[in-house]
């Protein structure tokens, strides 16, 4: 306490000063993180901004983006928390290998996960052909495409958020819960799940926010089609190559969507209580 | 669930003692009786139990000594590497901990922090199958009978120490389980709750018609709150018995230290004990017995002398050195060695005109009417 106290007040004076070769560096550091968002709100054509903002494309784009993503982040808690439950608490065989594969999309690019998602679920994929001559079901170049593509590429971070969270929660709440006659389900549903719920839901948001920025994957495996298969993103790119000016709009949207979300959820999560 | 179950007060005098039907039918038996061997590493626990309804038994040992072990084993929480575990009759150690008929007050309570007290002792009766109701109105009778019908709605965070331990202890009863288990009740309290909630915890436990054990390192909690004492060193049991008798006859040095005597291992000729591991000391005692021995006596019947004591009617008389002295409440504890290790209490006053400090010589004697031998 007394030593921070001190580096506060001493930082007026010419000894607290932080020293010039990591100074420098790091407000370089800063300038290259912020510099981009300034040049895109200096750049914005603010005048037509609301002509570009209600043409039917934009929220067409954004619509499907945000129920895309949210979809996809809904997938990813159905079966990603269990999955990040079995690595936490089950020992078995190969439980190393499991979790690399499961982070492996983390560090993949975005279209080889495409292409990878095609060659299962594409309509000729080793389980897609399946889907396609038993249900007729057909995922790729369709809106459950992009939540699909979406997913592959977000629920890693959720996996590993609620992995974390549950290896720190204390494994003894759920013996408790046995003595008194819960099933192990039980005690999942009614201890652990209360007891993790802050970082399910900062996994949540990661996911959440990864998915809605998704493009190689998306535009790999469910194609460029207005209204089904654009994402905001997608719109973004091909914007830039026709009109610019729209572009930069529907990145202020995205930023503003960022922005509310990080602003929305860092008191109630973000920060260490 | 009948009525007799929903109602704790009813229950516990509709099954009081055990019944004297059952007993010598070894294949319905009331209580527990088991066996617990788990082996973990180069750690092996083996330990005997038994006990009948209404018992509360103490587990009592140094840390790591296996104590806590055999309470998870007990419920269901470690797996028997050998062994039986029967309760009432009823062969339990392959039922998962969740079927069990048993109740755990763990030692930091895991009060589950997101649920309010009353919500606590209801998890156990909703497992059960009760209605939210039900196990509601179960759940505030049992906080009522801990004195803690005012602090239902409060989180755990906001209970103090022994509130808390009343909360865990009415959520482990509150499933009528027929055997209690309790880890180090009273480690997790500061000296002064300590005291009134160990008072409360034996009120409850006299109340408790089942099986209760717990595990403790405090002699004094053992004492108070069980009637039988199991003393377990290194996974064995080393001592068992009635708390008073393993006071006067402790048989190892861990018991002896416990509780608070001096205690030496030797061979017996008449009234004269030669002590084990000693250049052929002798201590003369008031029992006159014959081969291997026990001697014990407490540090406050060890008199110090700065000089070689004259006249004095003392037989047993030692040439010794201070390693460390310690306030004992009033009284000053002095740690001896020489040709007898010792441990002596002393007023403060008596302390300081013999000018006692680590490293001064004297002498210690203890009256042979104060010892008490015992064959070993």
């Amino acid at each position: 306490m007394t030593s921070s106290w001190r580096g506060g007040q001493g930082s007026r004076g010419a000894r607290g000063g932080a020293p010039l070769p990591l100074l420098l560096p790091a407000l370089i550091g800063l300038a290259f993180l912020v510099l981009p968002l300034v040049a895109l709100l200096i750049r914005a054509p603010w005048r037509s901004m609301p002509d570009l903002l209600t043409s039917t494309e934009v929220w067409q784009a954004l619509q499907l983006s945000l129920v895309c993503a949210t979809a996809a982040t809904a997938v990813s808690l159905v079966i990603g928390v269990p999955l990040a439950w079995l690595l936490a608490r089950v020992e078995f065989p190969g439980r190393g290998l499991v979790r690399a594969l499961v982070t492996l999309p983390l560090v993949l690019p975005p279209v080889v996960g495409g292409v990878a998602l095609l060659m299962a679920l594409g309509r000729n994929g080793v389980v897609g052909q399946w889907l396609d001559s038993w249900f007729g079901i057909t995922l790729p170049f369709t809106t459950a495409g992009v939540v699909v593509a979406e997913a592959f590429v977000a629920m890693p971070f959720l996996v590993i958020s609620v992995e974390g969270t549950l290896r720190a929660a204390d494994p003894r709440y759920e013996e408790a819960a046995t003595t008194l006659g819960a099933s192990r389900f039980t005690a999942f549903r009614r201890v652990t799940l209360p007891l993790i719920a802050p970082g399910i839901a900062a996994g949540a948001v990661l996911a959440w926010a990864r998915a809605l920025g998704e493009f190689g994957a998306t535009i790999t495996f469910a194609g460029n089609f207005p209204g089904r298969t654009q994402t905001m993103p997608l719109a973004v790119y091909l914007a830039l190559q026709s009109d610019p000016e729209a572009a930069i709009a529907l990145s202020l949207v995205l930023l503003a969507v960022s922005i509310a979300v990080l602003a929305g959820l860092r008191d109630r999560w973000m920060t260490p209580s | 669930m009948t009525d007799i179950e929903k109602n704790p007060k009813v229950r516990q005098s509709a099954i009081g003692a055990p019944s004297p039907a059952h007993e010598g039918t070894d294949a319905r038996r009331e209580g527990l009786d088991a066996r617990l061997v788990v082996e973990r590493g180069s750690f092996r626990l083996d330990v005997a139990l038994t006990a009948a309804p209404g018992d509360v038994v103490a587990l009592l040992g140094p840390n790591g000594a296996g104590k806590t072990t055999a309470l998870r084993a007990l419920a269901g929480l470690v797996p028997l590497t050998d062994g039986h575990l029967r309760l009432d009759g009823t062969e339990l150690d392959r039922t998962p901990p969740e079927s069990r008929p048993v109740g755990v007050v763990f030692q930091d309570y895991l009060l589950f922090p997101h649920l309010t007290a009353l919500d606590n002792v209801a998890f156990g009766p909703r497992c059960h199958g009760a209605t939210k109701a039900q196990a509601r109105a179960q759940a505030a009778e049992w906080l009522e009978r801990m004195d803690l019908a005012a602090h239902a709605g409060a989180k755990p965070r906001r209970l103090s120490g022994g509130q808390a331990q009343r909360v865990a202890l009415a959520r482990a009863l509150a499933t009528h389980p027929r055997l209690l288990l309790l880890d180090e009740p009273l480690a997790a309290l500061d000296a002064r709750t300590r005291l009134d909630v160990r008072a409360q915890l034996r009120h409850h436990l006299a109340d408790f018609e089942a099986v209760a054990v717990l595990v403790t390192h405090d002699p004094l909690d053992a004492m108070v709150l069980a009637d039988h004492l199991v003393v377990i060193e290194d996974g064995r049991i080393v001592q068992e018995g009635t708390p008073a008798d393993i006071a006067r006859h402790p048989r190892t040095d861990y018991i002896a230290h416990l509780v608070g005597l001096n205690l030496y291992r030797g061979q017996a000729e008449g009234h004269t004990v030669r002590v084990d591991d000693t250049s052929s000391v002798t201590i003369t005692t008031t029992e006159a017995l014959t081969g291997p021995a026990f001697v014990a006596f407490p540090p406050s019947a060890v008199t110090l002398h700065r000089d070689r004591p004259t006249g004095s009617s003392a037989r047993n008389l030692w040439r010794c050195e201070v390693a460390g002295l310690e306030t004992h409440g009033d009284q000053i504890r002095a740690a001896l060695t020489g040709e007898l290790p010792l441990a002596a209490d002393l007023t403060t006053v008596a302390a300081a005109e013999l000018d006692l400090r680590p490293g001064a010589a004297v002498w210690a004697t203890v009256k042979a009417a104060q010892t008490h031998a015992y064959p070993a």
